[in-house]
C-alpha cells in the first residue's frame, strides 16, 4: 500500500506525459493536465497518512514531505492558470496545435523529474531527475521560436549543462569518499546509507565534493555569480513555466543541495557548509536587489526577485540551528506561493497589453482592476510589508540570525530595504500612471492568484499549529 | 595491480588530456570533429582497459557506447549538419589560442594540485584518473568559453562529459546507474542540441552565438 502512494505520485505524471502527447485538441488536453495534476496532489497528500516505507532508490522523510506537497500543490494551480493561458495563445496564433500537444507532454514530465528528484534516496538518480527537469525546462523554453527565446533556452541549456555536470563530478566525488567506509556497490550512492557513516568519510575529499555539488546545484537554484540563465529564461517562456520555474524549480535544486549538507554536518571534520552558502546567498540578495533597479521587462525584474529571495533561503539555511532552518523553510514555501501568484497576474497582463515591456504598461487598477490590485498584493507581498506572509518569514530570518551574525544580518537587511524600493518603484508606474495599452477585459482564471495570495495572507496572521509543529521538526532535521 | 597496469591506465588518461588540449587549438570545424572522434575513441580505450583492470565486465558496455556512440556516430551526423546547414567552417576564437594553452595549462596544474591533495587515502589508479578526469572537465569548460561558434560549443561540452565519464570508471564498483544515466544524459542532450540547430536554422542565417546576442529583450 505505501509502496503504491510514492510510485503513484510518478506514475500519474509519466503516464499522463504519454497520453498529453499523443491526444489532439487543446481544451480537453489542457484539462486533462488539470486533473492530473489534481491527482499528484492529492495522492501526495496521502503521504501524511500512510507511512511510506523507503527503500535504497526512494525514500521519504518529513523533509520531503513538505516538498512534494508545495510541490504538487503549486503545480496544480499552475496548470489550471496554464489551461486559460494557453488559450489566449492558440487565439492569438503564437502556439499552434502541435505545440501544444508537445508543451502539455512536457509539462507532465517535468512534474514526473521533479518529483522523482524529491523522492530519490539515490544521490545518482537524483542527479538524473534534476538533469531532466532541466532539459523539459529548456524545450519549454525555446517554445515560442523567437530571436530572444532562442537565446533564452540556449543559454539555459548550456549553463544549465555545465552546473548539471559539475554537480555529476560532485555526485562522483561523494561516492569516492564513501567507497572506503561502505563498500563498493549500490550502497555507495544511497543517502540514507551515506549519512549514516558520513562521520568516516574522508574530510578533505567530502569538501571537493561539496564545493562541485554547490556550484553545480547552485547554479540552478541561481545563485548569484552563476544566475545569468535565469533572467532570459524565465521572460521569454511561457508564463506558466516562469511560474513553475521560480516557485518549484529552484526549489528542487535547493532541496538537493540541502541533502548533501545534511551529509556534509554529520563529518566534524569537514568543512561547515554554512558559511559558504551564507556568503552566496548575501551576494546574491545584493546583487539581485541592486539589479531591480534598471529592469525593462517585467517578467525579468521578478525572476531578478526570484534570485534575491533564493539568497534569502540559501542565507537561512547556511546560518542553520532550528530556527533559522524554520524561517528557510517557512520563507521558501511563501516564496513558491507569492511568486507563482503574480506570474499568474503578470502572465494574463502580458496577454491584454500585448507587451511585457514595463513602459508600455500604466494604470493597471483602472483598466483591469481585479488583475491590478491582484499583483498589487503580490508585490506588497514579496517586499515583504505586513501583514503577508513573507513579512513573517522574513522576520524570522533576520531575527534568528541576527543573535548569531550581526554584521552579516544588516546586510541582509539592506538588500531587502533595497529591493523594496526597486520594486516599488517599478511597479508604480504599471499601476497608477497614466492608462496605457489596450483595455480589453482579461479572460483570465483568477482563482489560482488568489488561492495562492489568501495562502500567504493567512500565514502571515495565523499559522496553524500543525504546521508550525511540522516544520519545527523538519527544522531539526535540518540540523 | 602490477606496474604494467597501472602505466597503461595513465598513459591512456593521459592521452585523454593531450586530446583535450589539441582541441583548443583547432580553427576549422571539421578538425574539431575528428579530434573529437578521437577524444572518444581515447575514452573508449581508457574505460575498456579499466574494465579489464577491475574485472568489471559492465564497464565494457561504457566503452561501447563510447566507442559507437560518440566516436562514429555523433562526429558523423555532425558533419552532416555542418555540411547540410552551410555553416561557416571557420572557428571564431574569443581570445587567442597562445593565451587559451597558457590558460589550459593552468587548469591542469590546478585540477593536479586539488585532486591529488585531496585524495592521498585513495588507491594511486583513482587518484590519478580523478585528476586527469577533472583536467578533462575543466578544459572541456575553457573550449565552450573560448568559442563563438555554437557547434564548437557544443564538441566543448561533449568532451566535458567524456572527462566525467572518466572520472565515474574511475571510481571502483560504482552502480551501472551512473554510466548508463552518463550515458543516456548525452544522448538526450544530443537530441535538444538537435532540435535547437535546426530551429536556430530556420530563424538564423547563421550558428553563431554572437547572432543571437543581438537583442536580449533589455538592450537599450
Amino acid at each position: 500500500m505505501s509502496i503504491d502512494v510514492l510510485s503513484a505520485i510518478l506514475v500519474i505524471p509519466a503516464v499522463s506525459a504519454a497520453l498529453l502527447a499523443i491526444l489532439p485538441g487543446y481544451r480537453q488536453t489542457a484539462k486533462l493536465n488539470v486533473v492530473a495534476a489534481l491527482a499528484t496532489f492529492l495522492t501526495s497528500l496521502s503521504l501524511f497518512v500512510v507511512e511510506p516505507v523507503s527503500g535504497q532508490y526512494l525514500l521519504v522523510d518529513d523533509l520531503n514531505k513538505v516538498f512534494i506537497v508545495l510541490t504538487t500543490f503549486v503545480s496544480f494551480t499552475t496548470s489550471v492558470f496554464s489551461a486559460s493561458y494557453i488559450q489566449h495563445e492558440i487565439e492569438t496564433g503564437r502556439l499552434t496545435p502541435a505545440f501544444l500537444r508537445f508543451y502539455h507532454a512536457m509539462y507532465q514530465t517535468l512534474m514526473f523529474a521533479m518529483n522523482l528528484a524529491l523522492i530519490a534516496n539515490n544521490i545518482g538518480l537524483m542527479w538524473v531527475a534534476v538533469e531532466v527537469a532541466t532539459l523539459t525546462t529548456v524545450l519549454m523554453v525555446g517554445i515560442y521560436r523567437t530571436h530572444e527565446a532562442l537565446e533564452a533556452a540556449w543559454k539555459y541549456f548550456i549553463l544549465g549543462s555545465v552546473g548539471i555536470a559539475l554537480a555529476l563530478f560532485g555526485t562522483i566525488l561523494v561516492y569516492m569518499a564513501a567507497r572506503p567506509v561502505v563498500g563498493e556497490g549500490l550502497d555507495g550512492m544511497v543517502w540514507s546509507v551515506l549519512v549514516k557513516h558520513a562521520a568516516q568519510f574522508d574530510p578533505a575529499l567530502l569538501n571537493v565534493a561539496f564545493v562541485f555539488l554547490l556550484l553545480g546545484y547552485g547554479t540552478k537554484v541561481g545563485l548569484a555569480p552563476l544566475h545569468a540563465w535565469l533572467p532570459d529564461a524565465h521572460a521569454e517562456g511561457p508564463t506558466p513555466i516562469s511560474a513553475v520555474l521560480s516557485g518549484l524549480l529552484l526549489n528542487v535544486a535547493l532541496y538537493a543541495l540541502l541533502r548533501f549538507k545534511m551529509m556534509l554536518a554529520v563529518n566534524l571534520a569537514a568543512i561547515a557548509p554554512g558559511p559558504l552558502m551564507v556568503t552566496m546567498g548575501l551576494i546574491s540578495v545584493i546583487f539581485a536587489s541592486l539589479m531591480l533597479y534598471r529592469r525593462r521587462d517585467i517578467k525579468r525584474m521578478f525572476a531578478y526577485s526570484s534570485i534575491e529571495h533564493m539568497g534569502i533561503i540559501v542565507f537561512a539555511f547556511g546560518m542553520g540551528g532550528p530556527l533559522a532552518n524554520f524561517a528557510g523553510l517557512l520563507h521558501m514555501t511563501m516564496h513558491s506561493l507569492t511568486k507563482s501568484a503574480i506570474f499568474f497576474a503578470v502572465g494574463h497582463i502580458a496577454q491584454v497589453k500585448g507587451t511585457q515591456k514595463i513602459a508600455d504598461i500604466g494604470g493597471l487598477t483602472v483598466t483591469n482592476p481585479v488583475l491590478g490590485w491582484g499583483l498589487m498584493l503580490g508585490v506588497v507581498a514579496i517586499v515583504g510589508l505586513p501583514p503577508l506572509g513573507i513579512f513573517m518569514s522574513e522576520f524570522l530570518v533576520v531575527s534568528s540570525a541576527f543573535s548569531h551574525a550581526p554584521w552579516l544580518t544588516v546586510i541582509l537587511v539592506l538588500g531587502i530595504i533595497i529591493a523594496l524600493g526597486g520594486l516599488l518603484l517599478r511597479i508604480g508606474a504599471v499601476m497608477f500612471g497614466e492608462p496605457k495599452g489596450p483595455t480589453a477585459p482579461a479572460e483570465a482564471s483568477y482563482v489560482p492568484m488568489f488561492t495562492h495570495l489568501a495562502l500567504v495572507l493567512m500565514a502571515g496572521i495565523y499559522l496553524p499549529p500543525g504546521l508550525v509543529a511540522g516544520f519545527q521538526n523538519v527544522a531539526k532535521l535540518l540540523g | 595491480m602490477s606496474s604494467l597496469q597501472f602505466d597503461i591506465a595513465h598513459l591512456l588518461a593521459g592521452s585523454l588530456v593531450l586530446a583535450s588540449f589539441m582541441m583548443l587549438y583547432q580553427d576549422r570545424l571539421y578538425a574539431l570533429l575528428n579530434v573529437y572522434a578521437l577524444h572518444a575513441g581515447v575514452l573508449a580505450l581508457s574505460v575498456a582497459w579499466q574494465a579489464y583492470v577491475q574485472q568489471a565486465p559492465h564497464l565494457y558496455l561504457t566503452a561501447l557506447i563510447a566507442l559507437v556512440f560518440k566516436a562514429i556516430i555523433i562526429p558523423v551526423a555532425l558533419h552532416r549538419i555542418i555540411k547540410r546547414l552551410g555553416i561557416h567552417r571557420e572557428i571564431e576564437n574569443v581570445i587567442g589560442i597562445g593565451l587559451t594553452m597558457m590558460a589550459g595549462i593552468g587548469l591542469v596544474a590546478l585540477s593536479m594540485v586539488v585532486m591529488l591533495r585531496v585524495t592521498p587515502g585513495a588507491d594511486a589508479l583513482a587518484r590519478e584518473d580523478l585528476a586527469f578526469a577533472l583536467s578533462v572537465v575543466l578544459l572541456g569548460l575553457l573550449v565552450m568559453v573560448t568559442r563563438r561558434n555554437a557547434v564548437s560549443q557544443v564538441v566543448g561540452f561533449m568532451s566535458l562529459e567524456n572527462g566525467l565519464v572518466l572520472a565515474a570508471t574511475g571510481a571502483k564498483g560504482m552502480p551501472l546507474v551512473v554510466e548508463i544515466s552518463v550515458a543516456f544524459s548525452v544522448l538526450i542532450a544530443f537530441i535538444v542540441i538537435g532540435i535547437f540547430l535546426f530551429r536556430i536554422r530556420e530563424r538564423f542565417d547563421s550558428v553563431d552565438v554572437q547572432a543571437l546576442d543581438r537583442f536580449r529583450g533589455e538592450r537599450r
